[in-house]
């Protein structure tokens, strides 16, 4: 099939490997952002192969699992209302809150549907014109022009019966925020590529300079991950600090810029807690004012949340990257994908889960 | 088998009622209208005329293989199929993966008041091919209407009855270290045709469910060997449940060559968008069987020369490492779990 069989082509893959190695002359510490690429990376072994060369490190960028937990509960909390038809994409709905997860809201009869697109939420809205339906709008910069556009297109219709409990996280003040922290090990980073389809990899190119790290936005196939390592070594090995894009197939320095006026025309930036990580300022997308009769959070009043989360999960430290998920003595035991403790556990895209399901023993 | 039940030309009996209603479950007149006009002239056989509360038959001395499944499919017409030659299908699959020939079926219907007469009759004419194509006979079964709401439609448990020939012992049990695994065709396009079809998709698809009758299939395997180890369909939970059950309850170690798995571009493409691995996914007509190496090579002819077993394929093979779990190897040479699937397959968010 083209776009995959090219890049999952053993012959090709194995030779890059070869040439990872050859340039390796010390054991560097590299992270891949995004929980696609951290999948990828574990279901085909590269990490293993790359032992004692390369030490990956998994990111913050699952966003199932950096969704704060506060905004899990409010979510379970309006999508239980009778009146309410909650819409989210299918990964959200294991993702344990304090209580209970949006699973359990649907079995105790709350109409909870999984959609593939915020604009099918639009279109139910439509058609459900004495019911209120709210989306559930989390995800990093690469969902954001869907989730803008959905507000844009209920806004022309005039649905006022449409909201969005929006979460958008950014990327790049995670990635500051990690390298300024006293225990940062990461001296080069894989940039997740779906976002710098978006966004462009402008914004990162400052990061590089500052922080003295190389920056490679990368795709997700094998071959793609083991070319952006091989790009990311070569820079380290040269002392060099740069943004080189490794996804040239779908990543534009300047980005989708259709996408980007769309995002800013709807949200603004604001600060925003990441489960496991905490408050980091500017680093996230809320709805502005313009917009603020499709923030769900405004229309419905949900009393105060009193969050728990559980003492035994080290899912925090597993998304800055300073733990792997095998450290956890709760990995495997108390803690699997049929009873997760932590949203790393739930998402196909979260370290926790990627381990559990190739490499448990 | 596909059969496009809409374009038959066997019409909708003339009806009082358009819809059914729950007095067509009542056991009243209406209830003998329904099953006189709808369901005997599709399923017309002497047992079943006779309308007794059972079916009473003759069999032959021989190990009975008895099996029994519902059928709750959302949507009911897919892409392929429906709930009707699913039903039938899926029963006759279960008692045949014994190695049985499949032989008498009851059908029980739980449907929704207010139902379409024309949808149900659709199903029955559909029920009423597969069972031809299935050699099976529908001896007996029940109809109940259920309140608006209580029920999704139209339910169908289907119980079905097959005698296994003599000398076949086939169990997820019995498979030895050094068994091939052989899969019939293609992986997935069940699953695939009624996901894409179920849920709103922006994209559409030609995938078709592949649902359809293997005993024929079964039949020419075991004609050419009664020493087939094991034997199942891997429906609800895909291939990786159906080969983490072989080794789980044959204690032994399964390794997978995940590129010898046939898989259509179009699966392939569908399961890629969705984030959905189609080693979980559902086939229903489809079955994987252990077989012992200095036979495979005769089964394998046998199943390539069925119309269901063309695409048929060696994908593995049971060793003594790693007893219990399923093993596939990267194309970087390290070997990985393949893992049962945990729920429900979610679609990932980006």
């Amino acid at each position: 099939m083209k776009y995959l069989d090219e890049y999952r082509d053993p012959t090709l893959a194995v030779k890059i490997l070869e040439e990872i190695k050859n340039h390796v002359t010390q054991p560097w510490v590299i992270m891949e952002i995004c929980g696609g690429q951290t999948h990828a990376i574990v279901r085909n072994g590269i990490d293993q192969v790359l032992q004692g060369k390369i030490e990956l490190v998994h990111g913050p960028g699952c966003p199932v699992c950096v969704t704060p937990l506060e905004t899990i509960d409010r979510a379970i909390d309006i999508a239980g209302r009778p009146e309410v038809i909650f819409c989210s994409f299918g990964d959200m709905l294991r993702v344990p809150g304090s209580a209970k997860d949006l699973f359990m809201v649907k079995s105790e009869g709350g109409d909870v549907r999984i959609v593939y697109s915020p604009l099918e939420a639009v279109r139910l809205a439509r058609e459900n014109p004495d019911r209120e339906v709210v989306f559930f709008a989390v995800g990093f910069e690469t969902t954001a022009p869907g989730n803008a556009m959905a507000v844009m297109q209920a806004d022309k219709e005039g649905l006022n019966n449409f909201s969005e409990i929006v979460s958008h996280v950014l990327v790049p003040p995670a990635m500051k925020a990690l390298l300024s922290s006293p225990d940062n090990r990461v001296q080069g980073y894989l940039a997740a590529g779906h976002v710098c389809s978006i966004m462009g990899y402008k914004e990162y190119e400052p990061i590089a300079r500052q922080y003295k790290v190389p920056i490679v936005p990368t795709g997700f196939e094998p071959v793609d991950i083991l070319e952006g390592l091989l790009m990311v070594v070569k820079q380290l090995e040269e002392d060099r600090h740069q943004v080189e894009n490794q996804y040239v197939r779908v990543v534009r320095r300047e980005g989708n810029k259709a996408a980007r006026d769309i995002i800013q025309k709807v949200f603004k930036v604001t600060d925003r807690k990441w489960r496991g990580i905490g408050l980091l300022p500017a680093s996230g997308l809320g709805i502005c004012e313009t917009y603020a009769a499709f923030d769900a959070e405004k229309k419905f009043s949900v009393d105060a949340i009193h969050v728990t989360e559980p003492d035994n999960c080290i899912s925090g430290l597993v998304l800055q990257g300073l733990k792997k998920p095998v450290d956890c003595p709760a990995f495997g035991r108390e803690c699997k994908p049929e009873h997760p403790l932590g949203a790393t556990m739930v998402s196909s895209e979260g370290a926790c889960a990627a381990y559990h399901k190739y490499h448990r023993n | 088998m596909i059969v496009d039940t809409s374009t038959l030309s066997c019409p909708l009996p003339i009806m009082d009622h358009d819809t059914v209603q729950l007095a067509h479950g009542s056991g009243g007149s209406l209830s003998a209208s329904l099953i006189e006009k709808l369901f005997l002239p599709r399923f017309d056989n002497a047992m079943l005329n006779q309308l007794e509360d059972q079916a009473v038959m003759e069999l032959p001395a021989c190990r009975l293989a008895f099996s029994t499944d519902s059928f709750v499919v959302d949507p009911i017409f897919f892409p392929g199929g429906d709930i009707g030659d699913l039903a039938i299908n899926g029963t006759a699959n279960d008692v045949c993966m014994s190695g049985a020939v499949p032989l008498y079926v009851s059908a029980a219907f739980i449907i929704e008041e207010g139902f379409a007469m024309e949808s149900l009759h659709r199903i029955l004419l559909s029920m009423e091919q597969a069972g031809k194509q299935a050699g099976v006979t529908v001896v007996t079964g029940d109809t109940k209407v259920v309140n608006k709401g209580s029920c999704d439609k139209i339910f169908i448990t289907t119980t079905g009855l097959g005698s296994v020939p003599d000398g076949v012992m086939i169990s997820a049990g019995g498979i030895q270290p050094g068994d091939k695994i052989i899969l019939s065709g293609t992986i997935a396009d069940h699953g695939m045709a009624v996901m894409t079809s179920r849920e709103n998709l922006s994209f559409q698809t030609r995938i078709q469910s592949d649902t359809a009758a293997l005993n024929g299939l079964v039949e020419k395997m075991i004609k050419t060997t009664t020493e087939i180890h094991a034997m199942r369909d891997p429906t609800r939970g895909g291939l990786a449940t159906t080969l983490n059950e072989f080794a789980s309850t044959s204690n032994v170690g399964i390794k997978l060559i995940e590129g010898n798995i046939p898989i259509s571009p179009d699966v392939k493409g569908a399961c890629e968008i969705l984030g959905i691995d189609p080693l979980n996914v559902a086939n229903e007509g489809k079955l994987v069987a252990a077989v012992p190496p200095d036979k495979v090579d005769a089964v394998l002819d046998a199943m390539r020369k069925h119309p269901l077993g063309r695409q048929a394929a060696i994908i593995g093979e049971a060793v003594t490492d790693h007893k219990g779990m399923v093993a596939g190897e990267t194309l970087l040479g390290v070997s990985r779990i393949v893992d049962m699937p945990v729920g429900e397959q979610l679609p990932r968010i980006c």
